[in-house]
């Protein structure tokens, strides 16, 4: 009996499961997900508080999250290039060959970081405590991220055939978002500071998904704070839900347009 | 026996018309007397009006001799937008148990539900007010006491709406157990010394829960201040002691838990600041104790702008503020010592409860904050973090001597 082929819709998932079981048999997934697991109960065990434990977190997530999603990302792609190259020459789509493996890498991140940093607060009576909705929304801004930064890298390693300058980029890109982008506009601020600032602000936060996670993770944080400041679109956008739906917008177009980009470019790539 | 006849008549006589005297006058839309004024007109004093349930349109009900007027059942008073509803100008009136409706709005004369006029011993308790310009106006008058009334007002701006509770140069008065709402200022005193202000409940007023200018030696305690418009202002007054009140919710650019202006030689003690956008903001007030109060999730814990020495902070907890302490100036003459500080990394080696480094509550951040306001969405980036720790290392911009010398490593209980 001849084989049915396989619809492109399965032969993605086909791709994906493949992708995220070899992650698991390589063991970086565990080794994500234990660090994770140790730094929640770490993190409960000495503060025994969970607002408390939820502010570092914060400063974990918004930082290592992206880090760790940017090099795994471009790490798994150069790995698996002649796997990749072998795909190429079978009668797939290419969209299904890139997708499958992005969303592989990117869903066991997700899953090691929402297991490793959940069952320790649970554990810790998380559902008892009225912090269960900023947790939430840590660990959903937490996927976006690794979402974006893995799809990030992977563009970075389809664009770049040497190694060893995709890794540097995907580094500097890191660098870039998570602590350069913010001296400038800090900068940008002191010297402009005569001027009304506060769309501009608003909108270079935008632009970085790590501020904009951090903008999303402050609104529920720090909304005491950043009410204090006068400024009309500032208090459209932070005491309203406005800021919420606008940042949560630019998450997922931060995740979607560089998939896009993906698709695009491995359309047209000459492998 | 006649002399003791006769003494006997006299004090049978004596007891019958003290009995007379003490029989309470009843107002009833269905008795003889059927109106407030009317009662008050009738009675003489010391009298007792007992006011049955229903409701009387009545507005400028004058007061003039020492009366107790009792509401049965919160008897109605509907002043229907008039002007003035009671008003009080004897010594020894107590007005109990009535609901007040619908005081006159004026650009010019400041109506109130109930006004006390240069008067002594008064007592307003009981009292229901609804639809008011101001509530209970306080007006030279001593050694009163303003108890367990409920002021539901429904203030939209500032230029027409009135205060709830308003004590002006009066002196001795004891106001508690009140609920005031939705006025412009809950309480406000001028020029009152010695006052009292206990367990009220001040929430949802325009402008400040709990005013203060010009008043000496009072003293709060007990309160809560929730969601006012700029939470409670104490300005311009010496000696106050504010001890176990409730500072919350107080959102907004001009907005803070307590704003001290001017006020020296207070004691702040064991009050609670939480979630307000700064919870104390001080300019130039000096010698102020402040001992185990606690500061929590508020934008600013403590803001100081301007002169303000020899202020001193102790056994106070900060705990997840987005500052905890903001200055604007390079001198600190005041002492931060022995506080808890949720933000605090250091250890504890010797193991005695107090952290073995320094902690330096003002961030470098917060002076930047202070002078480029839109760099607050760059709170908790790693950028500042890296700018603060270096800060934290080698102070530049903020006064060096600023540190808590004995942190704690547990809170304060």
């Amino acid at each position: 009996m001849p084989l049915r082929p396989l619809q492109p819709n399965q032969l993605m998932l086909k791709i994906l499961k493949y992708s995220f079981y070899d992650l698991i048999r390589s063991r970086w997934s565990y080794v994500y997900f234990l660090f994770y697991l140790l730094l929640g109960f770490v993190l409960l065990f000495l503060n025994n508080d969970v607002s408390k434990a939820i502010i570092t977190l914060m400063n974990v997530i918004i930082i290592l999250v992206p880090l760790i999603s940017t090099i795994f990302g471009i790490m798994y792609f150069y790995n698996s290039k002649e796997f990749t190259e072998l795909l190429l020459a079978q009668p797939v789509k290419r969209s299904s060959i890139f997708l499958g493996q992005y969303l592989g890498v990117a869903g066991s991140l997700t899953l090691s970081l929402v297991l490793g940093l959940g069952i320790p607060f649970v554990l810790y009576g998380l559902f008892k405590s009225d912090a269960i909705f900023d947790f939430t929304l840590l660990l959903v801004t937490g996927a976006f991220l690794t979402l974006i930064f893995t799809v990030l890298s992977f563009n970075i390693a389809l664009s770049n055939e040497n190694k060893i300058k995709g890794f540097g980029y995907a580094v500097l890109l890191w660098l870039f978002l998570a602590v350069i982008y913010d001296g400038l506009f800090l900068m940008s601020l002191i010297i402009f500071k005569e001027y009304p600032l506060d769309g501009f602000s608003l909108g270079a936060t935008m632009f970085n998904p790590i501020d904009l996670s951090r903008t999303l993770i402050l609104l529920k944080l720090d909304i005491s704070a950043l009410l204090g400041y006068t400024g009309a679109v500032f208090k459209k956008f932070f005491g309203t839900d406005q800021g919420f739906f606008v940042s949560m917008f630019m998450l997922v177009l931060w995740t979607v347009l560089p998939i896009w980009r993906l698709i695009y470019i491995s359309k047209k790539k000459d492998f | 026996m006649i002399r003791y006849q006769s003494l006997l008549n006299f004090t049978f006589l004596l007891f019958f018309t003290v009995h007379l005297w003490a029989k309470p006058i009843v107002v009833c839309e269905s008795c003889k007397v059927k109106s407030i004024s009317e009662g008050i007109e009738r009675a003489i004093d010391f009298d007792t009006l007992i006011v049955k349930k229903g409701t009387y349109k009545e507005y400028n009900i004058i007061i003039n001799k020492p009366l107790t007027l009792i509401g049965e059942g919160y008897p109605k008073i509907d002043g229907e937008d008039k002007g003035e509803i009671i008003r009080i100008v004897s010594d020894n009136v107590t007005v109990d148990g009535f609901f007040i409706i619908n005081v006159g709005t004026s650009y010019t004369t400041d109506y109130a539900a109930i006004r006390v006029v240069k008067s002594e011993n008064f007592l307003i308790q009981n009292i229901v007010l609804e639809k008011l310009f101001f509530g209970i106006y306080l007006e030279k008058s001593n050694h009163g006491k303003v108890y367990h009334n409920k002021i539901i007002g429904d203030a939209k701006d500032e230029y027409n709406s009135g205060n709830g509770i308003q004590l002006w140069y009066s002196h001795h008065v004891e106001v508690s157990k009140n609920i005031i709402q939705g006025a412009r200022d809950g309480i406000y005193l001028e020029f009152s010394d010695d006052i009292e202000i206990h367990d009220n409940k001040s929430t949802d007023n325009l402008r400040y829960g709990l005013h203060f200018m010009f008043s000496d030696d009072d003293v709060y305690t007990n309160n809560v201040f929730e969601n006012n418009g700029a939470g409670v202002a104490v300005m311009f007054s010496k000696r106050i002691v504010m001890k176990g009140n409730t500072f919350r919710k107080n959102w907004g650019t001009a907005a803070f838990g307590m704003l001290l202006k001017e006020i020296n030689d207070a004691e702040i003690i064991e009050n609670t600041f939480e979630e307000n956008t700064v919870g104390i903001h001080i300019e130039g007030s000096n010698r102020i104790t402040y001992k185990g109060n606690n500061f929590i999730k508020n934008g600013w814990g403590i803001k100081v702008l301007g002169a303000c020495y020899t202020n001193r902070f102790s056994g106070n907890n900060f705990l997840y503020n987005s500052f905890d302490i903001s200055y604007d100036s390079k001198l600190n003459d005041n002492v931060f010592d022995g506080n808890y500080w949720s933000d605090y990394t250091g250890y504890d080696l010797d193991n005695n409860g107090i952290g073995d480094v320094p902690y330096r509550p003002v961030k470098l951040f917060s002076y930047i904050v202070n002078k480029t306001p839109e760099a607050i969405v760059l709170l908790r980036s790693l950028f500042m973090d890296i700018i603060d720790f270096s800060e934290k290392v080698s102070p530049v911009f903020t006064p060096d001597n600023l540190l808590d010398i004995n942190p704690l490593m547990t809170q304060v209980q």
